[in-house]
């Protein structure tokens, strides 16, 4: 069904572009097809591979080294122990946020999720009833008293130095504790199979990552660790196209934001519009911050104020 | 009514309580029949089971917002009941309360039976049944949940040996009366009764040992109920975040226990043709203690909703309204009406606690205790602190599935069957202790 439908739009391309062009286009067209039959016929010759970036792409066994992949005790070690000298913080500017859900996707593409599975989740909020309404991205807030390490049994969630809170799907027990203890709705949980089993079922276990999901284990958002570890922001940061996103380190005052690359002193930001961090009645100490939804360049479009979920 | 016991005193004999305790062991009439029943309910339940292993708990209604649900609901009830071994065998024992003797051992029974089902129980909501030795690999001591292993296990060993302990006259009773019986059941009774031959020092020791347990259940007893509430209370969420969950779970589980108590009592009595041995004296007497203890429970439901319910803090407000004349209403109402407070004026009145009408108000207080649970579990997680949104309709509602339900069903009928054959194997009331009781002097041969 999918190549016919390339091949019809491919049609109408070769009538508006020119035969030429469309020649190569087919060509190509075909070839990709003869490799997907190609691999379609040996599979065992392929292996699927998850790239830095989220990607995932199949590798022929034969340039494989016997090197490349580390062991799972090591990823894991490294991955309980976090990333020496750094203290993660992440600052979302609600004045910017009008709903893209460009992080939403990226996240999903990234840790394997569904569209209904959220590491980060765009809200629409309403703190009172006269007050107006906006769009509040809530991904998991990284506690510095996290509730939900508490309460794991098995040392399934923890903390680590660089203050991400981490999930070893290898080593949870499925009680889920932590989401009853979460106040802020942060954690998901694989209640069937995660998404394309089979796409993921030979890549290592990345904790950092948390992937591939497993069924009857916790998800929640990571800070993106595993990007953190080459330098680079996490997948939701990335991906936002109007600079909601600011992320970094508090040891080093600064973070950057991921639509303008531009990085700023964090205390500064803070200080100077307002930030806050969620429900700190509650003592949970988040490393999100968020900055007030103020002089909005926009309308807001969503479909709160006349729905009954409000807050 | 109080010299109602000693009129029946004069028509007992050792010999005649022996053989009426006994006949029942002895006697299989239907039986086998009621086994066949739970064991077909149990494997029919137990492919529920297997559905959910095999498919995941997304076979369940649970979904990430309701992430807890019948299970943990039911796991709540039948710690509840398992209290009743506590409030029975020692609370009243200790007491020195002497007319529990002849029901202390279905209370016993129940409890072993119910609290051994919770641990089970427990593991079937878990999502990865097979890593749950990582409790005991990997186990944190912060987490209330070890906690709550460690006093499961606990009460369940103590209240077996309170179970046992006090049963070894009687086990050297059947080891010399069962002459027809098993060969496996002899050794049982041949093995659990020790050697007793009731000399003094075995009697002295004997009593020294139950006396320990009893006072060993109590600080247990409290403890497992008290964590289990702390399982919600040591959350954020509106609705579990208060001060006297454990106490208030304390409360509610002596009102389930001694509903669950009073049904086996009646059941016994019927069934196995006790009525000389518990009596109507008892329900009077466990139609009282009920009233007491469901008094103790309504005046911790004040505090628990008239007290937020009078502030309506935000958070609160929802949860509140929700279940007071909300979607969850008509079973919160009920819980607390046919489960407390219609039960506290019925049984006031003498005639209502006569053995059938004080059964089936138990059997409605027991169903209550139930619908109670669900309410405490279920509401607060669909009122988090954060809106849900942007997920299908069935993460917002909570419906447990038919999987759900039969795997619910399954540790019912597990619990029936534990119950079913203790009291086969074992004499259902206390021989040796009705005799003493009644001053009726007896032999323990060898």
């Amino acid at each position: 069904m999918k190549e016919e439908t390339s091949n019809n739009s491919r049609r109408k391309f070769l009538k508006s572009v020119g035969i030429s062009i469309g020649a190569a286009g087919v060509v190509s067209g075909f070839s990709l097809l003869g490799a997907a039959k190609a691999a379609a016929q040996e599979p065992r010759e392929t292996v699927n591979l998850l790239t830095q970036d989220g990607q995932l792409v199949q590798v022929d066994k034969d340039q494989l080294r016997p090197t490349v992949t580390e062991p799972l005790t090591e990823l894991q070690k490294r991955g309980r122990e976090g990333i020496a000298g750094k203290s993660f913080v992440m600052v979302i500017d609600l004045s910017k946020c009008r709903n893209a859900r460009k992080c939403m996707d990226a996240c999903q593409n990234h840790h394997q999720l569904r569209p209904d599975q959220h590491h980060i989740n765009v809200l629409q909020m309403q703190d009172a009833e006269h007050t107006a309404p906006y769009f509040m991205p809530k991904p998991c807030q990284h506690c510095d008293n996290p509730p939900c390490t508490k309460v794991c049994p098995v040392d399934a969630t923890f903390k680590r130095q660089d203050g991400i809170v981490l999930i070893d799907n290898e080593r949870c027990i499925g009680c889920r504790f932590c989401i009853a203890a979460c106040p802020y709705s942060a954690r998901i949980f694989q209640w069937t199979e995660p998404k394309d089993p089979e796409k993921y079922k030979d890549l290592t276990y990345n904790i950092e990552a948390n992937v591939p999901q497993k069924k009857g284990t916790i998800s929640k958002c990571l800070f993106s660790a595993d990007r953190l570890r080459e330098d680079k922001l996490p997948s939701c940061v990335s991906s936002c196209p109007n600079g909601v996103y600011y992320f970094g380190d508090q040891n080093e005052d600064a973070v950057t934001n991921g639509t303008t690359h531009e990085t700023v002193r964090f205390s500064k930001l803070i200080e100077e519009n307002a930030g806050y961090t969620l429900m700190p009645e509650l003592g949970t100490k988040p490393r999100v911050y968020y900055l007030p939804p103020k002089n909005r360049a926009f309308e807001f479009n969503g479909d709160l104020l006349n729905e009954e979920n409000l807050h | 009514m109080n010299d109602l016991p000693e009129q029946k005193e004069t028509n007992l004999s050792f010999e005649k309580i022996k053989k009426d305790i006994l006949r029942p062991m002895q006697n299989h009439k239907g039986l086998e029949l009621w086994i066949a029943f739970l064991l077909t309910v149990l494997s029919v339940c137990a492919w529920a089971y297997y559905v959910q292993l095999r498919d995941g708990l997304g076979v369940t209604g649970m979904r990430d917002y309701v992430s807890w649900g019948l299970y943990i609901a039911n796991f709540v009830f039948f710690v509840a009941v398992s209290l009743v071994g506590m409030l029975i065998s020692s609370i009243l024992g200790l007491l020195r309360i002497d007319w529990i003797t002849p029901i202390s051992r279905i209370a016993e029974i129940i409890a072993v039976a119910f609290v051994a089902v919770a641990g089970l129980v427990i593991v079937m909501d878990m999502g990865r049944p097979d890593r749950v030795i990582n409790v005991m690999i990997h186990g944190r001591f912060q987490s209330p949940i070890l906690w709550d292993v460690t006093v499961i296990t606990t009460y369940l060993t103590i209240s077996l040996l309170l179970l046992i302990l006090p049963m070894i006259p009687d086990l050297a009773i059947c080891k010399k009366e069962l002459k027809k019986t098993s060969p496996i059941l002899k050794k049982v009774y041949n093995i659990l009764s020790f050697g007793y031959i009731n000399t003094p020092s075995q009697h002295k020791h004997l009593h020294k040992m139950i006396r320990t347990l009893m006072i060993l259940i109590v600080p247990v007893g409290l403890a497992i109920h008290t964590v289990t509430s702390w399982l919600f209370a040591s959350t954020l969420r509106n609705g579990w975040d208060t001060t006297i969950l454990g106490p208030y779970f304390v409360a509610g589980a002596f009102v389930a226990g001694a509903a669950a108590l009073i049904v086996g009592m009646y059941f016994f009595r019927v069934n196995y043709k006790l009525q000389d041995y518990i009596t109507d004296l008892h329900f009077d007497k466990m139609g009282k203690l009920m009233v007491a203890v469901c008094l103790v429970y309504l005046y911790f439901n004040l505090n628990e909703f008239l007290v937020p319910g009078y502030k309506m803090k935000t958070g609160d407000d929802i949860h509140l309204k929700e279940l007071f004349t909300g979607h969850w209403a008509i079973m919160f109402w009920s819980s607390q009406l046919l489960g407390n407070i219609i039960p506290i004026i019925l049984l006031v009145t003498k005639k209502f606690r006569k053995p059938l009408p004080i059964m089936i108000i138990s059997l409605f207080i027991l169903a209550g205790a139930w619908v109670k649970r669900y309410v405490i579990v279920i509401p607060t997680l669909l009122h988090p602190h954060l809106p849900i949104q942007n997920v299908p309709e069935n993460f917002v509602n909570y419906s447990p599935s038919a999987i759900e339900i039969s795997v619910t069903v399954f540790s019912f009928a597990l619990a029936l069957l534990i119950i079913t054959v203790l009291a086969k194997i074992f004499p259902v009331v206390p021989i040796c202790e009705t005799a003493d009781n009644k001053g009726i002097k007896y032999k323990i041969e060898a």
